[in-house]
């Protein structure tokens, strides 16, 4: 039944975006990590979206949105003198992690706006539904 | 036989199956909102009863007892939206867009429920003789 299948398109909305604002809270939390080289240096993360088809349905219409993958920005990690670091190099360099907060910001008010919109598609359908199942009541 | 209660319930039911095809579609529209190359979809409500008036399938019947079906075709053809603004990625769903065809999709179903509560208690009554 077809509103029911709102409900899942809804919820893998909402799984997708808590995902986002997952990565958006860790890439927060990391901004100001150091590391002693450039490769353990932290890189912001991002989430890949992906519509999901539904191979059973005849005109192979979708059903939802799903996170691909989480992919690592390669963005260069910025590069500081710091001699008093306890993680500076042998000349005195340590690398801070390449998360633009500016950037993250946006991302998580998108991510947030975007899983209100599918709570008031989800409250919509299910207002439909309830009233469909006192018809003639 | 002057009243076919299939028939005066007909229409209604497949008001409410266009209904349910379109808002499924606009809830996936809603939940692809930020994936990359995602275009939005949508259908024709009007000309989707339209077509549903004219061509309604019949099934087959190849026994004398079999219940003639007047059911027309639940679903309309999917239409991709030509979008206003294009965005940089290539995703075509308009939030505005999305959220006040969801609304009229709702207002039309509820107008349909309210349509179809109303024939049923009159069916009722007409049963029951007012008892």
């Amino acid at each position: 039944m077809g509103l029911f299948n709102v409900f899942d398109i809804a919820g893998s909305s909402m799984s997708a975006q808590s995902l986002r604002l997952n990565t958006t809270a860790s890439n927060l939390a990391n901004a100001g990590t150091a590391a002693g080289s450039a490769e353990e240096a932290y890189r912001s993360r991002q989430p890949v979206f992906q519509t999901v088809l539904n191979e059973l349905s005849p005109d192979a219409e979708s059903a939802g949105v799903r996170v691909k993958s989480v992919v690592e920005s390669n963005a260069p990690p910025t590069k500081v003198h710091q001699p008093g670091h306890p993680q500076a190099d042998a000349d005195g360099f340590v690398w801070m992690s390449n998360v633009n907060p500016v950037d993250e910001m946006v991302n998580m008010i998108s991510a947030s706006r975007s899983y209100q919109n599918s709570v008031e598609v989800l409250n919509t359908s299910k207002d439909l539904l309830l009233r469909t199942l006192s018809i003639g009541q | 036989m002057p009243l076919d209660v299939n028939k005066s319930l007909d229409s209604h039911a497949r008001v409410l199956g266009l209904a349910n095809q379109r808002l499924q579609l606009l809830a996936d529209n809603v939940a692809n909102a930020d994936t990359p190359n995602y275009k939005a979809k949508d259908i024709d409500f009007l000309s989707a009863m339209q077509t549903a008036d004219r061509q309604s399938v019949q099934m087959q019947a190849t026994n004398a007892q079999h219940i003639a079906s007047t059911a027309g075709p639940n679903r309309a053809e999917t239409l991709y939206r030509v979008p206003d603004q294009p965005s940089l990625d290539g995703n075509t769903v308009d939030a505005q867009k999305e959220s006040s065809a969801i609304a009229e999709t709702a207002v039309r179903y509820q107008a349909t429920l309210t349509f179809l509560n109303q024939r049923i208690t009159g069916l009722r009554m007409a049963i029951t003789g007012g008892r």
